[in-house]
């Protein structure tokens, strides 16, 4: 599904250039559950914007299906994002005067298309039918990322990369979070991606990848 | 139809969510489409009005009067060069001509009551009524014999009567013109107010006007007139007839072969076209002062959509991430921006178009909203929507997907 080779990026710092990543080499078969763990500053985030075709890798190849993606124009990675995958933020990233209902039709937009009975179901999926009506505001964080889920998995993407859901959530609304996005994963052979700080959600994940400076430091099966 | 549906639908909530906002931007627009409206509204109104009121002149009319066409430059040729003797020589030489008659006019003082005045006194021949379409508001016009006695009678143009008499009936009234005494006979009827409107004017038999102040004559002794005026009998032989009566009066006044001429020929026709010509500049130009406005309103527009963009940067993030191209986010913003400003142009059609009524009905000035002013306004308004939204829209869609999901 997912195959990086020789991965680098690198940011211009002023005088200076800032390498985030330096030559990852990774391969994600379909339908597998993925945890990213390190320390902050590590490059997991820029990995995953990366993966998820938000940006372009300075040099090295990047396999998405066995399509290079790497050095497509903007207009291409946007057709990529919009039927590939799907993501979910950390600051959920819902629009404020849009209502849930409208916020997961917006993942259907850029998509090529769809209806509103796909975004019902797809609320309907992280149990908020009765809530489709309410505005973000009105919805309490874990509801919001429940939301922001459905938006992800409304357009039935083979990808979801999810960065640090569950990190603007308490404990409870974050249980249930990554049991929305596990069941998810089991029940539709979606591949998962997340970055986790906390270990325990990683041990709910087939693999575990650990970067620190840029670099994969380990793998390990779960 | 979804394609076309999902952005204006975006475009309207971007409105509505900030609905003073959009109101205040929409209002430049409107005060510019609405101001366009209303100037160059006036322009037609005048300009049709003019028309009008050179047709109650009487399309077929031609008139000559002395000197020549000179604009500022000094010039030696003598002021007063018509005569009697040439309205009687152009009557007999010259085919097509209906009727011809003569005026001469003069600024004099008035008597009437107890109140001292100037006004215009034209001293005319007996077909200049007719000829000039000069129709009575009440009393009588003179009588043949009137004109051959040069009886002490007067009509008043209409707005002289107002000036003199205010509401009062003038007819039948003295007033003391120079040394004579005369009786007011008749009032006209409203030419409508032009510069040198027979409005302004009091009307008495040439030759009672010969006892008020002495007629003046030229060197060969014939008696100068102000001016000659005659009909045409057929509109297509105008342009003969000035030609023959220009050779006529050059014979006559003895001119060089190389010498300007020293009377002026104007149809209506021409004096019709001219003003009509002038009247659409001055439309025009004021189209072009209110546009200014317009203008104003279109640089507003493009101040709140930059505002706009900036504060939804985060939000043109997250439609990219969810896979938005530059082009859907461009599309958006600038549909955005044309919303604003069509709608703004279709309020602003209304306002000044009530307010281009109320000039009518207040009677300051006629006016006249015509089909093009409505279409250019409102075509005007989209183009400026999508000109000064094209930069905000463009800048937006340039935005990187990362650093605007980073964006507070």
């Amino acid at each position: 599904m997912i195959r990086l080779q020789g991965i680098t990026k690198v940011y211009p710092m002023g005088n200076r250039e800032l390498e985030v990543l330096r030559g990852v080499n990774l391969k994600i078969k379909k339908g597998e559950l993925v945890a990213i763990m390190g320390p902050s500053g590590s490059g997991k985030t820029t990995l995953l914007n990366l993966i998820g075709c938000l940006d372009k890798p300075t040099s090295g190849s990047y396999y998405l299906e066995g399509r290079e993606v790497s050095q497509l124009s903007s207009g291409e990675l946007a057709q990529v994002r919009g039927q590939k995958i799907g993501f979910v933020f950390q600051t959920f990233n819902l629009l404020p005067r849009l209502s849930a209902l409208a916020n997961v039709e917006l993942g259907l937009r850029y998509a090529g298309g769809g209806d509103r009975s796909q975004a019902l179901e797809a609320l309907a999926k992280v149990g908020l039918s009765e809530r489709a009506n309410h505005r973000p505001t009105e919805l309490s964080g874990g509801e919001q990322q429940r939301v922001a889920i459905a938006r992800a998995l409304v357009k039935n993407p083979p990808l979801i990369l999810a960065d640090e859901p569950t990190g603007n959530l308490d404990s409870r609304s974050g249980e249930e979070v990554i049991s929305i996005l596990t069941s998810l994963h089991a029940e539709q052979g979606i591949t998962l991606i997340l970055i986790t700080h906390d270990a325990n959600i990683a041990h709910h994940c087939q693999r575990i990848i650990n970067i620190k400076d840029g670099q994969v430091v380990s793998e390990k099966k779960v | 139809m979804k394609r076309w549906f999902e952005p204006l639908a975006t475009a309207w909530g971007g409105v509505v969510t900030h609905k003073l906002r959009s109101i205040l931007t929409m209002l430049g627009i409107v005060i510019g489409v609405g101001a366009v409206i209303t100037l160059m509204s006036v322009g037609r109104g005048a300009q049709a009005q003019i028309l009008t009121n050179i047709q109650s002149m009487g399309s077929n009319l031609i008139s000559i009067r002395s000197g020549a066409f000179t604009f500022g430059g000094v010039r030696g040729a003598a002021t007063n060069t018509l005569t009697m003797e040439d309205a009687e020589a152009i009557s007999k030489q010259v085919p097509y001509i209906s009727a011809v008659a003569s005026s001469y006019s003069s600024n004099l003082q008035l008597v009437v009551g107890g109140k001292n005045t100037n006004a215009q006194v034209s001293g005319v021949t007996s077909e200049y009524m007719s000829i000039n379409n000069m129709n009575l508001a009440s009393g009588a016009l003179f009588s043949e014999q009137d004109y051959q006695r040069g009886a002490k009678v007067a009509i008043l143009g209409s707005e002289v009567k107002e000036t003199l008499f205010g509401n009062a009936n003038p007819i039948g009234q003295q007033m003391r013109m120079g040394t004579i005494i005369v009786h007011v006979i008749g009032v006209f009827q409203s030419k409508g107010a032009m510069f040198g409107s027979p409005d302004d004017a009091i009307f008495i038999p040439l030759a009672a006007m010969q006892q008020a102040v002495s007629q003046p004559r030229t060197a060969q002794g014939g008696r100068v007139v102000s001016s000659i005026s005659l009909t045409v009998s057929d509109q297509e032989h105008a342009d003969y007839v000035k030609k023959e009566i220009t050779s006529l009066l050059r014979t006559r006044h003895r001119l060089s072969a190389g010498a300007d001429d020293d009377f002026r020929i104007m149809s209506m026709e021409e004096i019709a076209s001219t003003l009509s010509e002038a009247m659409g500049t001055m439309t025009l130009l004021l189209g072009a002062i209110a546009a200014i406005s317009l203008l104003v309103g279109g640089i507003g527009v493009m101040n709140i959509m930059l505002v706009s963009v900036l504060e939804r940067t985060r939000e043109i993030g997250i439609r990219k991430a969810l896979g938005a191209r530059e082009r859907d986010i461009w599309i958006q913003f600038l549909i955005e921006a044309a919303f604003l400003t069509f709608a703004g142009g279709i309020i602003g059609v209304i306002a000044g178009w009530g307010v281009s009524y109320l000039i009518s009905k207040m009677g300051i000035i006629s006016t006249l909203v015509t089909a093009d002013i409505v279409v250019l306004a409102v075509s005007v308004s989209i183009g400026i929507g999508l000109f000064f939204g094209f930069y905000p829209a463009w800048n937006a869609s340039r935005l990187n997907p990362i650093e605007a999901l980073r964006a507070e």
